[in-house]
């Protein structure tokens, strides 16, 4: 009894993969996240730096970094998660890393990363 | 002592639950399984159904099986073909099945509990530790009793190592039963069900889906 594994699994999570915009390593984005407070709903903008995407599939996340009140935060998304509103890119960063990881060791104006400029 | 049905395991993946919460599943994909036999408490003193999937050329089973294939389809007037894999299944009452008939995943349900048999993967030779959770000796400061099982028995008297006395040897390719896994979704069009959790054995291994009782 074989069956194609990986294509009975990909039919499987079909059904749950999200539609987002297209976004990098290093764009800042805005995440608009689902917020249940007892039976209301509302959304909240959380805004910051791609560090890293990583896994496929449903599986797939990405990280994002701020610095709120002078205090890094850090939050993981899952991309496909249905508590994701949608996703904005506000600027499209130039990097030449594919996980942002040394932004943690660094501060003010080193912390930030070059806006990607289209030549013509 | 419950119905179940015959299904494969394909693999884990994640899906998301109503309240955005991520689901850790194994995809089980199933097929028909045909009603090979029924046994009932006035014929052979207890009853239930035998199922089977898969197919074995006729020439390949022995000839009181083949005998058995004969007389259940000269009793339903169906062509049951010789099944690859047969398995017993007790139930207390059999006239909802059909000689020849189908038993299909739709027995299931989503957030159902079900128990999941199959057999777990084969580990080789392993020692105490790994096989029986022995704690094992330091690492270091000086120790030199690390993994070893230590002492396996007393002295003149009993003058032997009592029987099942845990000790390192082949590990895995075990018969397991999880219990009370949730059915996260029956998709009875595709033939699959996605029970939470973790499954024993292998991509491809044949597993038991058990109704609870």
């Amino acid at each position: 009894m074989a069956h194609d594994i990986q294509k009975e699994i990909k039919s499987v999570e079909e059904k749950f993969l999200k539609e987002h915009v297209k976004f990098k390593i290093g764009d800042t984005v805005k995440v608009y996240v689902k917020i249940i407070e007892g039976k209301r709903e509302r959304i909240q903008v959380f805004e910051g730096t791609v560090m890293s995407i990583k896994g496929s599939g449903t599986g797939k996340s990405f990280k994002v970094r701020k610095i709120s009140y002078g205090v890094g935060v850090e939050r993981t998304f899952p991309i496909h998660s249905p508590i994701i509103d949608k996703i904005e890119v506000t600027r499209r960063g130039h990097v030449r890393r594919s996980k942002l990881y040394y932004l943690r060791q660094r501060v003010g104006k080193k912390a930030q990363v070059r806006e990607k400029r289209y030549s013509r | 002592m419950s119905i179940g049905i015959f299904g494969t395991k394909l693999g884990m993946t994640q899906v998301f639950g109503e309240e955005g919460n991520a689901i850790p599943v194994t995809v089980v994909k199933t097929e028909p399984n045909q009603v090979v036999n029924l046994r009932t408490k006035e014929k052979n003193g207890y009853s239930s159904v035998l199922l089977g999937v898969g197919q074995k050329k006729k020439t390949r089973i022995n000839k009181p099986l083949q005998g058995q294939y004969e007389l259940v389809n000269k009793e339903s007037g169906k062509d049951v073909a010789v099944k690859q894999k047969l398995k017993e299944f007790r139930v207390d009452d059999v006239s909802a099945y059909e000689l020849g008939g189908f038993v299909n995943i739709d027995i299931f349900e989503a957030g159902e509990l079900i128990d999941v048999i199959g057999t777990s993967k084969g580990k080789g030779f392993q020692g105490a530790m790994k096989r029986h959770g022995f704690a094992g000796g330091p690492g270091g400061h000086g120790s030199q009793f690390h993994r070893a099982p230590g002492a396996v028995g007393q002295c003149a008297w009993p003058s032997k190592i009592f029987k099942g006395k845990k000790m390192p040897g082949k590990m895995g390719n075990d018969r397991v039963t999880v219990k009370n896994l949730k059915v996260v979704a029956v998709d009875v069009e595709n033939n699959r069900i996605l029970v939470k959790g973790a499954v024993p054995g292998p991509k491809n291994g044949t597993l038991f889906l058990m109704k609870k009782k």
